[in-house]
C-alpha cells in the first residue's frame, strides 16, 4: 500500500518538475539550423539575423541549434518540443521529413518551415519564396553587365526549387537581350553538393573557360568556391540567399537576396503577439520577400541605368505586367 | 584545341591531391603497412591546414600544420599496427571516422559555419605561380597555351606534387634506404637478420607519408578551395589508393593513375551540357556517374595481376 503511494507521489513530483521545467523554457523559440550551419554568410545566418534582431528588439531570449548531421535532425526537433520551446523555427526543405513526424506528436507547439509547403499538418506555417521573381532581377543584371554575351549558373545539383532559380535567370537575362547565352552546370548529383566550395570552383572554372563573365550561384555553402573562383578570375559572380556582396567587394556583382530573416522575425513576433497563423506564406516582389542586393560593395558595378532598369522590372512583376514563369509549376521552363 | 587545354589544365588541378595521397600510400604500403587511412589523414591535414592558416593568416603555418595533423595520424597508426601489432586496416578505418567526426566537431565549436572554416583570403592561401616568360609565349601556336596555359599558373604544391614522383622512384630504386624500405615490405626477417631495426624503418616510411598527404590536404584547402569544408576530401584518398593498386605499387605507373582518374573528373565537370559529335548531350547524372563507372571497369578488367609488397598488413614479430 505505502509502496502505491510512494510511487503515486514520486510520479506526481515527476510530473510537477516536468510542468516546471515546462514552465520556464516554455516562452522561448527555438531555431535549428540546415546543414549549412549557423555563419554559412548565407541562408541560415540569414535566419539568425532575424532571430537576433527580434531579440534586440524585445529581449525574447531563444534558442537555437546547429546539428552536425541528418540523423540528428528529428531528435533535435523532439527535443526543442518536448522541452516546451514554442514556436520552433525550421529554415530549409531538409527539414521536412523530420517536421512530418514530429509535428503530429506536439498539437500545441508551432512549427514553421522555410522553403518547403507543408500545408496538411495544423501546426505547421510554411513561409515560401517567388525565387524565381528575384532570380529574374539578376538575371537581367547580369545580361546588362555581361561582355561576353555569355552568363553562367550554377546549382547545387539537379533539384526543382534549384532549377526555379536557374529558370527566372534565364528569363530575366533573356528579357534584356534573347541572345545572352546561359551555361548551366551542377556541382554535383544530391545534398552533399552543397558542401562541396572545391567542386563549385572547378565548376565556375570550367563555365569561365567556356566564356561565362557573370556567374550565378544557387548551391549554399559551396557558392562560397563559385564567388571564389569569379573573384579569382577577375568575372562577375551573384551572390544568393543573404547579401553575399561583401564577400569578394567590387567582383560580386549583387545578390539574390531571400528574406529568411524577416520569416523568422515575423514567426516570432507573431507567436509574441498572440497573432500566430498555421498557413502558406508565399512572399515575392511586392512583399518584399526576395530582391537584388544594392550596396557600397557593388556601387561601382551597378550603372544608373541598370537601377533604373530593375526598378522598371520590378515594378512590372509587382503590377502583373511581367509574369515570371515558376518552374516548380510544371517542371519545365520556357526559355 | 582550346578545349583540350581547359580539360587539361583542371585534370592538373584535379589530380594534385591524388598525386601527392598515392605516393603517400606508396611509400607506407612499400614499407609493409596497409594505409586505408589516407582519406582521414587527408581530411584531417585540409583542417588543420584551413585552421591554423586562417587564424594566423600565413598559409606555410598552415601547411606546417597540416602535414603536423597527419604526422599525430600517422603516429597513432603506427603505434597501433608498429608497437602493439594490431590490425591496419581497423587502425586506418578508425582514424577515417576520427577525422570525419572531430573536424566537424572541432569546426562547429570554434566557427560555428556547420564545421567549415572562415575563407581564407590574401596571405592566408597558395595561389597559381606565373612561370617564366608565360606571359611572352602565350601568343606562339601550340607552345604558347601548353606552356603558358596548361604548365604555368599552378601553385607551388602542384609543381611539388609532380616533383614527387621522380625523387620517389630515385629514393626507392637508387638509394640504400630505399632499398631498405622494399625490403622491409618485402621480408622484414632478412633486415632483422641484418641487424637493423625493422619498426624505425616502418615508422621512417610512416613519416614520409605524412609528409606527402599533409600536403595533399593542405592542397584541399588552402589551394584548391579558399577554406575548409566537412568532409571535402570526399573519397580522394580511397581513390588514391586504387590508384596504387592500379599502378602495381610503382611512381610513375601511380602518376598515370592519378591522371586518368583527374582527367575522368575534369571532363565531368567540363562536358556538362556540352553537345558532343554523334553522341549529343549526354545527361549530367551520366556524366557524374562516369569517374566511378571507369574506375571499377579499370580495376576489374584492365590491371592484370597486381601483387602487393609481401609483408604488407602484416605486423612483424621478431621471434615465435
Amino acid at each position: 500500500m505505502s509502496k502505491t503511494i510512494k510511487t503515486g507521489l514520486a510520479a506526481l513530483a515527476g510530473v510537477a518538475l516536468t510542468t516546471l521545467m515546462a514552465g520556464t523554457a516554455m516562452a522561448d523559440p527555438a531555431l535549428v539550423y540546415d546543414g549549412g550551419g549557423k555563419f554559412d554568410a548565407s541562408f541560415n545566418e540569414s535566419a539568425y539575423n532575424g532571430a537576433q534582431r527580434f531579440m534586440d528588439e524585445t529581449g525574447q531570449a531563444y534558442q537555437d541549434l546547429e546539428i552536425s548531421g541528418d540523423a540528428q535532425r528529428e531528435q533535435a526537433i523532439r527535443q526543442f518540443a518536448a522541452r516546451g520551446n514554442n514556436p520552433i523555427v525550421l529554415p530549409g526543405f531538409s527539414w521536412e521529413t523530420a517536421l512530418r513526424s514530429v509535428a503530429p506528436d506536439f498539437p500545441d507547439t508551432s512549427f514553421l518551415i522555410i522553403d518547403t509547403v507543408v500545408d496538411d499538418i495544423e501546426n505547421v506555417r510554411s513561409v515560401v519564396f517567388k525565387e524565381h521573381e528575384g532570380s529574374f532581377l539578376v538575371g537581367a543584371l547580369a545580361a546588362m553587365a555581361t561582355e561576353s554575351g555569355t552568363i553562367g549558373f550554377i546549382p547545387a545539383f539537379d533539384f526543382s526549387l534549384l532549377q526555379a532559380f536557374g529558370c527566372g535567370y534565364k528569363q530575366g537575362a533573356a528579357y534584356i537581350d534573347p541572345e545572352v547565352e546561359v551555361i548551366e552546370t551542377a556541382i554535383g548529383t544530391g545534398f552533399d553538393a552543397f558542401n562541396n566550395p572545391g567542386g563549385g570552383t572547378e565548376v565556375a572554372l570550367s563555365q569561365i573557360d567556356r566564356g561565362a563573365d557573370v556567374i550565378y550561384h544557387a548551391a549554399g555553402g559551396a557558392g562560397v568556391g563559385v564567388l571564389q573562383a569569379a573573384a579569382d578570375s577577375g568575372v562577375l559572380g551573384i551572390g544568393v540567399d543573404s547579401n553575399q556582396n561583401h564577400l569578394h567587394p567590387g567582383q560580386v556583382l549583387t545578390s539574390m537576396i531571400k528574406r529568411v530573416d524577416v520569416a523568422v522575425y515575423n514567426a516570432f513576433e507573431d507567436f509574441a503577439n498572440d497573432e500566430w497563423t498555421n498557413d502558406v506564406q508565399v512572399l515575392g516582389l511586392a512583399e518584399e520577400g526576395v530582391g537584388a542586393a544594392f550596396d557600397d560593395n557593388n556601387a561601382e558595378l551597378i550603372t544608373d541605368e541598370m537601377r533604373t532598369t530593375v526598378d522598371e522590372i520590378t515594378a512590372a512583376i509587382i503590377s502583373g505586367e511581367i509574369v515570371v514563369h515558376d518552374y516548380r509549376e510544371d517542371e519545365s521552363c520556357p526559355v | 584545341m582550346e578545349d583540350i587545354i581547359s580539360i587539361l589544365i583542371t585534370t592538373i588541378r584535379v589530380s594534385t591531391p591524388l598525386i601527392l595521397a598515392c605516393l603517400a600510400g606508396l611509400y607506407s604500403e612499400r614499407a609493409g603497412i596497409v594505409d586505408i587511412g589516407l582519406e582521414g589523414k587527408l581530411l584531417g591535414s585540409a583542417f588543420g591546414a584551413a585552421v591554423v592558416a586562417s587564424v594566423t593568416g600565413n598559409v606555410w603555418l598552415g601547411l606546417l600544420a597540416g602535414i603536423g595533423v597527419s604526422m599525430m595520424f600517422s603516429a597513432v597508426h603506427g603505434l597501433a599496427s608498429i608497437n602493439f601489432r594490431g590490425n591496419q586496416i581497423i587502425s586506418g578505418v578508425a582514424l577515417n571516422f576520427l577525422a570525419s567526426g572531430l573536424t566537424v566537431f572541432l569546426g562547429a565549436a570554434w566557427f560555428g559555419r556547420g564545421g567549415n572554416t572562415p575563407p581564407l583570403t590574401g596571405d592566408a592561401r597558395f595561389y597559381g605561380i606565373r612561370l617564366p616568360f608565360a606571359q611572352e609565349v602565350s601568343g606562339v601556336p601550340i607552345i604558347g597555351p601548353i606552356y603558358s596555359g596548361l604548365l604555368s599558373g599552378h601553385t607551388i604544391l602542384t609543381y611539388l606534387a609532380f616533383l614527387a614522383v621522380p625523387l620517389t622512384a630515385w629514393v626507392l630504386w637508387r638509394t640504400r634506404f630505399g632499398l631498405r624500405l622494399r625490403a622491409v615490405g618485402e621480408n622484414p626477417k632478412a633486415l632483422d637478420t641484418a641487424g637493423m631495426s625493422v619498426s624505425w624503418l616502418r615508422y621512417k616510411a610512416l613519416m614520409i607519408t605524412a609528409v606527402l598527404v599533409g600536403m595533399g590536404g593542405a592542397y584541399l584547402s588552402t589551394a584548391q578551395a579558399a577554406s575548409f569544408s566537412r568532409e571535402m576530401s570526399s573519397g580522394r584518398g580511397y581513390i588514391a589508393l586504387a590508384a596504387l593498386i592500379f599502378a602495381k605499387w610503382k611512381p610513375y605507373p601511380a602518376l598515370g593513375a592519378c591522371l586518368l582518374f583527374g582527367f575522368l573528373e575534369a571532363m565531368q565537370y567540363r562536358l556538362q551540357g556540352v553537345d558532343l559529335p554523334l553522341i549529343g548531350r549526354v545527361p549530367t547524372q551520366a556524366m557524374q556517374a562516369l569517374p566511378y563507372v571507369l574506375t571499377i571497369l579499370l580495376l576489374a578488367g584492365f590491371v592484370g595481376r597486381a601483387i602487393a609488397p609481401k609483408a604488407a598488413g602484416q605486423p612483424y614479430v621478431k621471434e615465435r
